[in-house]
Parts: structure tokens; sequence; C-alpha cells
């Protein structure tokens, strides 16, 4: 587990990070999020103590790192894997090398080293490119072997600093899937650092955002994006707005594939409380393992009382627009 | 007056060429030793280095700083008392060796550091993330990656050596330098002193081409 509480950062005069609280439960896929300067990979940056903070109190399972110096810290440091946008392999050392190097640093027996190397590497789907240098690689080949060579010393925790910015989306989303497939079968607690909302949708449970050096809000992924969307406008940038009438009430109507099923909100609405209204636009969003689709119908404000009843009584998912 | 081509090369220009090639590989083994270390220490030690250290880096700056900024020629003369200290002597190929050392070392190690310098960061927080200690980010990161421009800027250190091989000459080295000045210069016979020339400028080719063939391996 890892636990943030009212940490401080800054460079020089300058504050990065302003009181962050976050607690990061043990087999969470966790997003950061934040536009460019926001203090994200600073923050990832504490969690394996690359980076020292002014304030507050990071603990990674219990440890509060800022107790660590030394052969200490770097021995905690080998026990969280990282991975970059740029990838960061040795340009020189050829796939297994790069995969080998951190067992090399820490003085692994030869066998055991080249074994779980290649065991990485069959994980990654790249068990027949040993020999081959970076430079012969796609992008999405390289972040794979710099996975390979971050899950080399058996992490508890893997941090990804924008690990898909720099690919295209097919092989973005091979590479999400690979975290996910890491994150079920070793229960590896991974922090996701991105700006990509689809990156967070896709393979996230619970996210932060962070705004300029603060966090805005904290939650559920699905929570966040469904019920509190103007927390993500900076995010989003500027989107169309639909252009609201006077006298209307817009509500938006959510139904997610492993949410409340066979209620059939919108049809029996109709019948119920027969009152006009206009379907003004849908959409449809992955979050993770599930799907949820939302609708946007407009109502006469003076038949919105009836309608509130009537979804009230249903328990259905919806919220004003 | 001319003398025979048998005798200008057999002996004049090779005994003068043999002394030049040991003064050179053993001078540039020597300077590569020390440049090494002292770019190690720069590196090391700089605002962005993996130890800083202002009064190391100011110091051994400082130094290199100070040996560079006086003239071959000047510095191998103002050296004389401490050539005479530890080589007994300041004539002869030891003596050269002992000069061009002093002189081409600080070069060397600031190639060095400025091929240390271009390794990209990124490499060193990936070593530092997954819990690598200094001395091995030194070795597999710093001084790894950077081999392919190392080689490129040793090729050009070696290259400057040769010509401090042959201006050793003036001040009573041996060598190729010593031939052209006392045959060529002093007798005022051209032929030695233009086959000096061309044998140096074959010379500078050969180690160019290596150093352009070791570069495409290592790359």
């Amino acid at each position: 587990m890892i636990e943030i509480k009212d940490l401080y950062k800054q460079f020089g005069n300058t504050p990065v990070l302003q009181g962050i609280n976050i607690e990061i439960k043990d087999g969470d896929i966790y997003g950061l999020v934040g536009v460019s300067g926001a203090g994200k990979s600073t923050l990832l940056r504490c969690i394996n103590g690359l980076l020292p903070f002014e304030k507050g109190s990071l603990k990674v399972d219990g440890v509060n790192i800022q107790t660590l110096n030394g052969k200490k810290l770097r021995e905690f440091r080998s026990t969280i894997g990282m991975i970059f946008q740029q990838f960061s392999l040795l340009e020189r050392m050829n796939v297994l090398d790069n995969v080998c190097l951190p067992m090399r640093c820490l003085k692994y027996d030869k066998k055991k080293m080249l074994e779980k190397a290649m065991e990485n590497l069959e994980l990654v789907g790249l068990a027949d490119r040993t020999k081959a240098l970076p430079r012969e690689l796609s992008g999405g080949q390289k972040q794979r072997v710099a996975i390979a060579r971050a899950m080399a010393l058996e992490p508890r925790i893997l941090l990804c600093d924008e690990a898909t910015s720099a690919l295209d989306p097919n092989i973005t989303q091979s590479i999400l899937e690979l975290l996910k497939k890491i994150n079920r079968e070793s229960n590896i607690t991974i922090v996701v650092v991105t700006h990509q909302m689809e990156v967070v949708k896709n393979v996230c449970n619970k996210m932060s955002i962070l705004s300029q050096g603060k966090l805005t809000i904290s939650g559920e992924v699905k929570d966040i994006f469904l019920n509190h969307p103007e927390s993500l406008a900076e995010l989003l940038g500027q989107s169309v707005e639909f252009p609201k009438k006077e006298g209307k009430v817009y509500v938006e109507i959510l139904k997610s594939a492993q949410g409340k099923d066979g209620e059939n909100v919108i049809s029996k609405m109709a019948l119920a409380v027969k009152v006009p209204f206009d379907i003004v636009w849908g959409g449809m969003d992955k979050y993770r393992d599930d799907i949820a689709g939302n609708l946007v119908v407009e109502f006469e404000e003076s038949d919105w009382e009836a309608v509130k009843k009537f979804l009230e009584t249903k328990n259905a998912d919806w919220r004003l627009v | 007056m001319s003398m025979s081509m048998d005798r200008l090369f057999n002996s004049i220009i090779f005994p003068g060429l043999k002394e030049t090639i040991v003064m050179h590989l053993v001078s540039c083994a020597a300077c590569f030793v020390i440049g090494l270390v002292f770019a190690i220490l720069l590196v090391t030690t700089d605002s962005r280095g993996l130890r800083p250290n202002k009064i190391v880096y100011g110091i051994v700056s400082t130094i290199i700083n100070v040996l560079r900024s006086v003239p071959f020629l000047i510095l191998i003369i103002a050296i004389i008392p401490l050539t005479r200290a530890v080589c007994g002597t300041v004539i002869g190929t030891n003596a050269a060796i002992f000069g061009i050392t002093i002189a081409a070392s600080p070069m060397v190690a600031r190639l060095l550091e400025s091929s240390f310098k271009e390794v990209n960061p990124a490499l060193i927080e990936a070593a530092r993330s997954f819990g690598a200690n200094d001395f091995q980010i030194t070795y597999y990161i710093i001084i790894k990656e950077a081999v392919p421009s190392a080689v490129t800027n040793m090729t050009m250190a070696v290259v400057n050596v040769l010509g401090y091989t042959a201006m050793a000459g003036v001040v009573g080295a041996g060598g190729l330098g010593a031939v052209a000045l006392t045959y060529g210069y002093q007798n005022f016979d051209d032929l030695v002193m233009y086959s000096t020339v061309v044998v140096l400028i074959i010379m500078v080719q050969i180690i160019q081409w290596v150093g352009n063939k070791i570069y495409e391996k290592v790359k």
C-alpha cells in the first residue's frame, strides 16, 4: 500500500506539489492524471525516492521512504519497477542485456538472471528478439522490453511515467492489455501517470487529478468520469456544448454493462410518465472491464418533477446536465 | 646536398618513425588513462552529476583549464624542471612522453567529459530507478553508452598527440619532428622535410581510418 500524506515538494522557490493526500491499495491500477506541469511525474518520482520532498510523509508498505538513504534506498528502489515515455533502454545493449541489467547490478546468479530475463521476455512476447538492439525495435517493442526490465527484480509496484504517450493507439492498447495482464497475474500495484484520458479509462480502477500541484479529486475512475465531468474539463480541453434551451431540462441517463440491468428505464418512462421528450445526444465509453453508455434527454421544465419521481423509484443512474 | 633514397629512409626516416610511434603510443595510453580519470571526476562532481562537489570540480576544472591555456611548446619548456625531476633528463623519448602526457591529458579529459555529458540523463534516472549504485551507473551507463562519441573524440585526440610528438622534436625529443628539424630545416634538405610530412600525413590518414572503422563497429 502507498500512503501519501500532506506531501509538499518544490523546485527552488517554485512549489510543485502542495499538500497531496493519496492512498493506493495493493493490486490497484491507479491513475495520476493532469495537464503538463501539474506535478504528476514529480509525485511518481517521490514514490520510489528518485526525488526528495520537503514536507509530509510517503509510506510504501509501511516504510517511510524519507528514513531511507544510501544502500537501503537503493534496495527499496529495486522493489519498485519503473517505465518511461522514451523507454530509456541502453542503445548499445541488446534486448537480453537490457533486461538483465537490473539483475546484474544486484549481482544475481548468472543462470537465475538469464532464466528470469527469458521468462519476462516471454511474458512481453519478445523471447525471439533477445539479440536485437533497441534501434532495431518499434516503439511498442521497446516499451515491452522496458516492461520486461522493470519486472526483472519482481517488484511489488510498477510506476509508469507517460508510458504510452509516444505510441500510436493500437500499440497503446496492446501495452495497456499487457499492464492489465501483469496486474491480474502478479497482483502488482501499478501507478500510471498520463494525460491520456483513454488510458485511464481503459486500465485504471482509481484515479487522482492534479492541477498546478494540487489534488482536485480522487476516486473510482468511472465515478469521476460519469459524475464529476467538471473535474476533467482542464484535461479534456474545449468540448462541444449543446445549446440548451430556456424552459427545458436535460438529464443524462447512464447504463453500464456491469451495472443494474433490465430496468428499460427510458421506454418505461415514456409509457409511465407519458411526457414528451427528445433524445439530444448519447455516447459509450470503456472503463477497464466495464462499458458504460449514456443518453441525454430533453424535457419540458414543467414535466421534470414527474420524471424525477419516476427515475428515483426506478433507482436509475442519472444526473442533470 | 641531397642524400640517396635508401639512406634517407633506412638511416633517418625509419628510425625517426619508430621513435615517433613509441612516443605516440605510450603518450596516448598515458593520456587516455589520466584523461579518463579526470573526465570521470568532472562528470561525477558536476552540479548535475552523481555526486555534485563544487570544490573538487572547481580544482580539477581549473587545473585542466590552466594546462590547456598554455601553448604546447611553451608548456613543455615551462615544465622542464618537473621533467628533469621525474625523468632525470629533459631530452629523449621518455622526457618527451612525460611532457606530451602533461600537455595532452587535459585535452583528453575535456573530450571524454563532453562525450560522457552527451549520455541521455533519462538512462541514468532509469538505472537509479532499479537500484544501481553510482559505480554501476558510471560504468554501465555513462561510460558504455558514451563509447561511440568517445571513439570519435579520441580519434581526434590521437591525431593531436601525433602533432605534439612532432613538435616535441624541437625541444630534444627524437622522432620525425627532430628529423624534419635537424635534417630538413637546418640542413635545407627539402627531400627530408617533405618525406617526413608525407609520412605524418599517411599516419594521420591511418589513425582516422582506424577511428572511423571502430566507430562503425561500436555505434
